[in-house]
């Protein structure tokens, strides 16, 4: 018997019902069996509308290493350009560089995420950049579960009168508190990697009694 | 495909050996195979008998022990940080690892397929020949000297491999200087002393092309330039010794000593092939030695202003540990140990600020002072634990505030950053001098120290009584007395502000329940541990502080000696306080020694690990505790709040 909701499905294709059917697996509780995505993504600029995605980058991290043979780095030529933030990373508009059009890279993006736990810095500006390119496809949001590492990072301070938590700690801070080189910020895998490194580094910290689970991070 | 990662890890790897004999192509190939892994402190990556890694690791951040058991003994093998290679058991032989590699401190490592590198290793003889190497000297095999290469010879002093104490101290080899600071023979006398005072040496070799021909110590420019005989502008070569002596590498300590001794020299030069002839290898000198000996204050003050990298000082505050070890082993007085460990750490701290205002464009635009705080201020800290320091600089007219603060705050991110590097971990709270909050001019702190005392909340008590204990650690000490005067101008008969501090000082009850058990943490992580800094030390320390600030003594910090202070000027207490400077010694020195022992902060104390008298000389302790807080309920007339 077909009901609405299966038609509904067969009228996305094929590689997002792929990637939809690795949601029935049943996920691990267990950080060290979990896959996660470390991403970046850089920007024409700041508006989730008007803006759109230059370049993708991500690491892989599984049994709490990062894995540099499991990434993903794809650039994207766009029609859009914005001279303003050219000059924070550096991606100008037909740069010679190989590029995709922005499906092509959403699609790769898709494949490679699978159904893993997506980890990234403010993580609700890249989740909103790639949820606009799927609507722009026709298609519905992310699936996967999201961390930040913002609030993450909030997670490993003590708690003091004297300090303000709710501090949007920016990426150069915690890299300086955790002696992460900055070299390639603002290149999207660049930034990926920095925050991977950070990401593990935290697991460590919030990992105190030995017992910590995946279930905990996402009440951060 | 574009991939910025691996060409970042390759950028790493492509400083040490043997990744720097790598082609281009094949680094960046082993690169993207990498993985990164990060360790806390303490944790092992590998035990003996387990079975090899797929990988081997390279240190990027951080420390790893390799340590054996030896008759139930913790040995550490070999000590490896930033850079160096480990793990390599696998890439040789199917067998079981050998030994243990536990995280010194936080550590990121890159792990290196074996099956991608040991192809490269095969092509490559001189990759292969380094590997072999560094896995004899992480092991300690005693064949592998046999294959002693060229490569081991580019590695950095061997020091790390001492054991101090070790009764065959004297046949090991001595420690060798690669960074030799060398002047040819037509180098003025002038030129040759700016170069020394620049470097900071006490010598210099003359050498042409390589190979010595002379040597030049201070001395020589006392006998023979002070005195008239030659004047600066005479080429260095006329007052040079001649020759020098030299001696093949593998000389041991003894034989250096005994050489030093029979020329009266302090240096002995090491050539290609032990004599004057062959190129200049390195320096062996009689400072090296002590300092390889770990056990010398002297000559490690002397490294530390000597110290001319972050990484060299993180080296010497390792020997300051294995110092403290010694001392406490020893049972040398708990005050001459403060105050030396206090001085090395204090010298640690200035050679810092030091190198980071020279690391500044500019100057400081103005006078300023670093101020120590809490137990590095009371000369209480032996073990390496927080930061917590703050910056006072002088008044500047209104428009120029913002950017000398900018300044000083630069210069403070810099030195919060390599004190963390060095092993004192971030203030939790941010109390330190990188906070805007905590770097403030003369004014600002004044008028910060009245909010603080005008109108005493809980949190303004705390930070009180962490500022209240403030040692100067560089600058100005005209800004810090100055501020020190607003204070006790402040608190002066104030009986409120001493009300509610001598409140927070009885908020932890003594250590001791009512069945004369020990009151140990009902919940969180340390559950059933007992925690001696809250339950013991902070109760005794802000008891000090609190009883010397209403006499209004400056100057001394310490929490013995503010107590002696105060059996002095009330006679009819002595016994209680000298009981409590007795209690706050003891309670340090126990932190001390079970921090040592658990490579940590030695705060959670497991009662159970305890002996009996260790017990009793804890409940004495308490007693004067429970003592000098009933004075304080009585003196400043706290009223019990909840």
């Amino acid at each position: 018997m077909l009901n609405i909701f299966k038609n509904k499905r067969e009228d996305f294709p094929d590689f997002w019902k792929k990637y939809e059917a690795k949601f029935q697996e049943k996920p691990s509780k267990e950080i060290e069996h979990t896959r996660f995505v470390v991403f970046d993504t850089e920007t024409t600029g700041f508006d989730l509308i008007k803006d759109r995605m230059l370049c993708i980058g991500a690491v892989g991290i599984t049994n709490k290493s990062i894995d540099v043979a499991d990434g993903f780095e794809e650039y994207i030529s766009q029609e859009t350009f914005n001279p303003k933030t050219v000059k924070i990373h550096g991606i100008i508009q037909n740069e010679r560089i190989e590029t995709l059009q922005e499906e092509e890279a959403v699609k790769a993006f898709l494949k490679y995420i699978g159904n893993s736990v997506l980890v990234a810095h403010h993580a609700g500006f890249d989740i909103g950049m790639l949820n606009q390119a799927l609507a722009r496809m026709g298609l519905p949001k992310l699936k996967n579960k999201v961390l930040d590492t913002v609030k993450l990072y909030r997670g490993t301070r003590i708690i003091s009168n004297l300090i303000n938590r709710e501090r949007n700690y920016s990426l150069d801070e915690i890299a300086e508190t955790y002696h992460i080189d900055i070299k390639d910020r603002h290149t999207a895998a660049g930034d990926a990697f920095i925050t991977a490194v950070a990401f593990i580094t935290i697991l460590g910290k919030l990992n105190t009694d030995n017992k910590l689970k995946l279930k905990k991070l996402f009440r951060y | 495909m574009k991939n910025t990662i691996a060409s970042r890890i390759a950028d790493f790897l492509k400083n040490y050996p043997p990744f720097n004999l790598l082609q281009k192509e094949d680094l960046l190939s082993i690169s993207k195979n990498v993985k990164v892994k990060y360790l806390e402190k303490g944790k092992t990556l590998f035990a003996e008998g387990d079975t090899g890694h797929k990988r081997f690791y390279v240190v990027n951040k951080g420390a790893v022990s390799l340590e054996r058991i030896n008759n139930d003994k913790r040995e550490t093998i070999d000590k490896c940080d930033e850079g160096d290679i480990f793990g390599l058991r696998p890439l040789f032989a199917k067998e079981n690892y050998l030994i243990n590699a536990i995280a010194d401190e936080e550590t990121v490592l890159y792990a290196i397929p074996i099956k991608k590198f040991k192809p490269l290793s095969e092509k490559n003889k001189e990759v292969g020949s380094f590997l072999i190497q560094s896995f004899a000297s992480n092991t300690r095999n005693p064949y592998a000297e046999a294959h002693k290469g060229k490569l081991i010879s580019e590695k950095e002093p061997e020091e790390n491999q001492f054991q101090p104490n070790n009764n065959l101290f004297e046949l090991q080899p001595a420690p060798v200087t690669r960074k030799v600071i060398m002047a040819s023979p037509e180098t003025t006398i002038k030129k040759a002393a700016q170069l020394m005072r620049r470097k900071k040496v006490g010598s210099v070799l003359i050498v042409e092309e390589n190979t010595p021909k002379g040597i030049v110590t201070d001395e020589d420019f006392r006998n023979m330039v002070a005195t008239g005989v030659f004047s600066i502008e005479t080429p260095i070569s006329k007052i040079m010794s001649s020759p020098v002596i030299c001696y093949p590498r593998g000389i041991t300590i003894a034989q250096a000593q005994l050489t030093m001794m029979k020329h009266h020299i302090n240096h002995v030069c090491i050539t290609e092939d032990g004599t004057p002839n062959t190129k200049v290898v390195g320096v062996v000198s009689e400072h090296d030695i002590m300092v390889s000996e770990g056990h010398n204050p002297s000559v490690l003050m002397k490294a530390i202003q000597r110290s001319s990298s972050t990484n060299e000082l993180k080296k010497i505050r390792h020997k300051i540990t294995l110092l403290l070890k010694g001392f406490l082993a020893s049972n040398i007085p708990l005050n001459h140990i403060s105050k030396i460990i206090f001085e090395l750490n204090d010298a640690t701290i200035k050679r810092i600020i030091e190198r980071c205002i020279k690391k500044l464009p500019t100057p400081p635009p103005c006078d300023f002072t670093w101020i120590a705080l809490g137990s590095q201020a009371r000369k209480e800290q032996l073990l390496q634990t927080d930061q917590d320091n703050a910056l006072i600089f002088e008044e500047v007219p209104q428009e120029k505030l913002e950017e000398t603060r900018a300044y000083f705050l630069e210069l403070s991110r810099k030195v919060n950053k390599r004190l963390n590097i060095i092993g004192y971990e971030y203030c939790p709270a941010e109390m330190m001098a990188k906070n805007p909050n905590y770097c403030l001019s003369l004014q600002e702190w004044k008028q910060q120290f009245t909010n603080w005392i005008v109108d005493p909340g809980n949190d303004e008590i705390l930070l009180c009584s962490i500022f209240f204990d403030f040692d100067i650690s560089y600058g100005n000490i005209k800004l810090s007395n100055e501020l020190a005067n607003h204070i006790f101008s402040l608190t002066q008969n104030n009986k409120k502000f001493y009300s509610v501090m001598g409140a927070t000082t009885l908020r932890n009850p003594s250590p001791l329940g009512f069945f004369r058990q020990f009151l140990v943490e009902q919940n969180g992580e340390n559950k059933d541990f007992f925690d001696i800094k809250k339950r013991a030390i902070t109760p005794i320390t802000d008891a000090a502080r609190l009883l010397i600030l209403q006499h209004q003594v400056r100057n001394i910090s310490n929490t013995a000696e503010r107590f002696e202070k105060l059996a002095q000027l009330e006679p009819n207490n002595k016994d209680l306080f000298l009981a409590c400077a007795y209690a706050s010694k003891v309670l340090i020195k126990f932190r001390t020694k079970q921090g040592l022992k658990n490579r940590n902060s030695g705060r959670y104390i497991d009662l159970e690990n305890l002996s009996k008298e260790e017990k009793i000389k804890l409940k004495r302790c308490f007693k004067s505790i429970r003592q000098v807080q009933e004075l304080i309920k009585f003196r400043f007339e706290v009223t019990p709040y909840t």
